[in-house]
């Protein structure tokens, strides 16, 4: 005889039954995509969220995101997986990767084939050029899907500044202004008036490209594999030496490699720092004082005309191929792909996490929503990437095993601010970088 | 006395021996192989085209002015590591064999630091060192010593060869407390009584007793500072500033996992794994004489 308790539970057990059967059902339905991406919490977090948003909004496709490490890790993890038969459709690949994805041939599909492959379209003109110009082929072919772009801007303490008889609604605009300046907030008093995060991607990448000065030949690596480095030119030359001689009577402080000076700003020990604009939503939480933010100074005696737009840093998707793939799968990804390239996610991507808009649209959007009034300076990185147009000095760098080369300029320069001669040191540099270059040229041959 | 093989059946000594062989297959023989294979060939980073080069990457390693540089960071790390965690291992572990008040917390203290992961033991000797937010980093600076190990190689040096010996000295000082606790003391109080002083005794009768323990550690801590350092490097220096901290093992993951360069990585992990065979041969054959088995 039937229980009440047995009929319960044989109707639950119907119901779950049920349940799952359909869960499977509508499993195989849907297209899988695996996105691998770099991003830490709390920006890991929202990049899940973003996914998210797009699963909900259609139900062919189910992307799924895995984070996978830090940037480099993200890269060593996809190409492990490449070799070993299963990479993920979707890969997020810091900048300074792009020309090792590009280099990578048959086991990459550059974005504008997948679009042309599966009738989609994301328009490269949509986006701002200095942000597609880095993931595009020398004629304008967008190789990749841009998505988290930031820039290096100037982030000044405002109180330091008053402090100093400095005018605090007025950031130094040249660098004579700005060592004017960390003279003044050092007779202040102030320990560290100066630092920089990202050493060399502020004070050798970007400095090149405000100044419309090639950082390699070959149009900074777009023209062939063949480019070599030229940061021993004398804009640069001049430059290190500006910035080891303020080290030696205090106006500067070398705070440490890549993105580690970073907190020295926040706590309000260094009054002045170049750092990525993704700083500023540490920044917003952190400071205790008032703070502004402004574009990058420049050298007046070394540029022609008004400085140029800055380059960007940051991630792009990049689509990649596995034996077993299927047309289908492809098709998944162009559409996550088209939902991603809406302005309306990407002015809400900005807003939320300090990485620039992407889009003229989603800047404009931005606008509208009267985000810069509430947040004065949260223009800045946007409006120093637009400023001018591109020229083959501010598309961005395509040079092979780029992070290599980053460390050895670091080093070279550490070595410069324990003494040894500026000239000396670059030259070093140039002729390790090349190396590397050439080993890449080499390896990358076809 | 008759020797008797234990064993009746004579596959069964081969089966209990498998899985220890398998073991040894699977993650010593076979990357090893891998990494002599990727030796003498440049790749790209995806794997798709692939050139066989002879010993080229050994040329260009051992003709680079740097890696020659990094071989001598090397022998100072490593020669300052063993010594500087012996060293002070052996004297902790006499003054605990020592008939102290609380001698067992003093033992378990000196254990702890063996349970922390290197990195974990190298961000907490960040927060002591760091010049703006570490406690002695600070300290030194307000003295006028102008601490910033960033900067200075000799400074990050030292706080390397610190970080790395203290973690060691913990395991150390556990191995020279056993081998203290096993000289007999009949041995030790003959010699009391015969009237030499403690130092006398020591060097006499506790070190050579030692010897085995201190051989043992020799080898042990060599190849931790060869091989195991790689995780407080990397949180503290990132081998910098320049290169004044970059080892032999750091220099390998830089080449092989940030720079994608696989044939010379390979190529360094080859000739790392040579010396430190070299090396441990050398121990055995010329050290091990001197040691005293009891």
């Amino acid at each position: 005889m039937l229980t009440r308790r047995t009929l319960g539970l044989a109707t639950a057990a119907l119901a779950l039954a049920a349940g799952l059967s359909s869960g499977a059902a509508l499993a195989q339905q849907k297209t899988v995509v695996e996105f691998w991406h770099g991003l830490p919490q709390p920006l890991g977090g929202q990049l899940e969220e973003v996914v998210k948003g797009f699963n909900a909004s259609q139900d062919k496709v189910q992307v799924n995101p895995s984070f996978k490490g830090s940037y480099p890790e993200t890269m060593q993890a996809a190409i492990a997986a490449f070799r070993a038969g299963n990479a993920p459709h979707i890969v997020q690949m810091f900048e300074v990767g792009t020309a090792t994805m590009l280099a990578a041939g048959p086991a990459v599909k550059p974005v504008h084939q997948l679009m042309q492959e599966t009738g989609a379209t994301v328009d490269p003109k949509a986006y701002i050029p200095a942000v597609s110009g880095y993931y595009s082929s020398k004629d304008g072919k967008m190789m990749a899907l841009p998505f988290n772009s930031s820039t290096n801007i100037m982030f000044y303490n405002k109180d330091a500044f008053q402090k100093a008889g400095l005018d605090p609604n007025k950031a130094p605009a040249t660098w004579p202004e700005l060592i004017g300046a960390a003279k003044a907030l050092k007779a202040a008093g102030i320990a560290c008036p100066f630092t920089t995060s990202w050493p060399t991607w502020a004070q050798f990448e970007q400095l090149g490209a405000i100044h419309d000065t090639p950082f390699a030949s070959q149009a900074n690596g777009f023209g062939g594999l063949n480019a070599e480095l030229k940061i021993n030119a004398p804009l640069y030359v001049k430059h290190v030496q500006t910035l080891v001689d303020m080290q030696k009577e205090g106006t500067f402080r070398y705070g440490g490699r890549d993105n580690k000076p970073d907190g020295l700003f926040p706590s309000g020990e260094c009054a002045i720092i170049h750092a990525s604009s993704g700083l500023r939503s540490r920044i917003a939480k952190e400071a205790t004082f008032a703070w502004g933010a402004a574009p990058l100074p420049y050298w007046p005696d070394q540029i022609k005309g008004e400085p140029k737009n800055g380059i960007i840093g940051g991630a792009a998707f990049w689509v990649m191929t596995a034996p077993k793939r299927t047309p289908a799968e492809y098709k998944a990804v162009s559409e996550f792909f088209t939902y991603l390239a809406k302005p309306e996610i990407d002015a809400k991507w900005h807003m939320d996490t300090g990485y620039v808009p992407v889009t003229f649209k989603g800047f404009e959007l931005a606008k509208a929503e009267g985000f810069y009034e509430k947040n004065p300076g949260a223009d800045v990185p946007a409006k120093q990437l637009t400023r001018t147009p591109t020229t083959e000095n501010t598309m961005g760098l395509r040079l092979g095993n780029l992070p290599e080369i980053r460390n050895i300029i670091q080093e070279e320069l550490e070595k410069a601010f324990q003494g040894q001669p500026v000239q000396q040191s670059l030259d070093t540099a140039v002729q390790r970088g090349n190396v590397v270059l050439r080993n890449f040229e080499r390896a990358n041959k076809n | 006395m008759q020797r008797r093989v234990i064993f009746d059946n004579k596959l069964l000594p081969y089966l209990l021996l498998a899985p220890q062989v398998a073991v040894t297959l699977v993650f010593f023989i076979w990357p090893a192989a891998q990494a002599i294979w990727q030796s003498v060939h440049i790749q790209d980073a995806f794997g798709l085209r692939s050139e066989f080069v002879w010993f080229e990457n050994f040329e260009v390693i051992l003709r680079d002015p740097n890696y020659i540089e990094t071989l001598k960071t090397t022998a100072i790390f490593s020669v300052s590591v063993t010594v500087l965690s012996l060293g002070v291992a052996l004297l902790l572990a006499v003054l605990a064999d020592s008939k102290i008040k609380g001698a067992r917390a003093y033992k378990t203290l000196l254990i702890w630091p063996y349970a922390l992961a290197p990195a974990v033991a190298a961000v907490l000797w960040m927060f002591i060192f760091n010049p703006e937010i570490g406690s002695l980093g600070q300290l030194l600076n307000r003295l006028g010593l102008d601490w910033d190990y960033r900067l200075n190689g000799t400074q990050a040096m030292i706080m390397v060869i610190l970080a790395a010996s203290w973690k060691q000295v913990a395991y150390n000082f556990i191995f020279f407390l056993a081998g203290l606790q096993a000289i007999p003391r009949s041995v030790m109080e003959a010699a009391s009584i015969d009237g030499a002083g403690p130092v006398r005794r020591f060097w006499t009768i506790t070190f050579p007793l030692l010897s085995p323990t201190t051989f043992f550690l020799l080898v042990v801590d060599m190849v931790y500072a060869f091989f195991e350092t790689f995780g407080t490097i990397h949180a503290l220096t990132h081998g910098g500033p320049g290169k004044s901290t970059e080892t032999l093992i750091f220099r390998v993951y830089q080449d092989g996992v940030v720079n994608n360069d696989l044939g010379a990585s390979s190529a360094q992990s080859v000739i790392l794994m040579v010396i430190v065979i070299a090396l441990t041969a050398v121990q055995f054959r010329f050290v091990e004489r001197k040691v005293h088995y009891a």
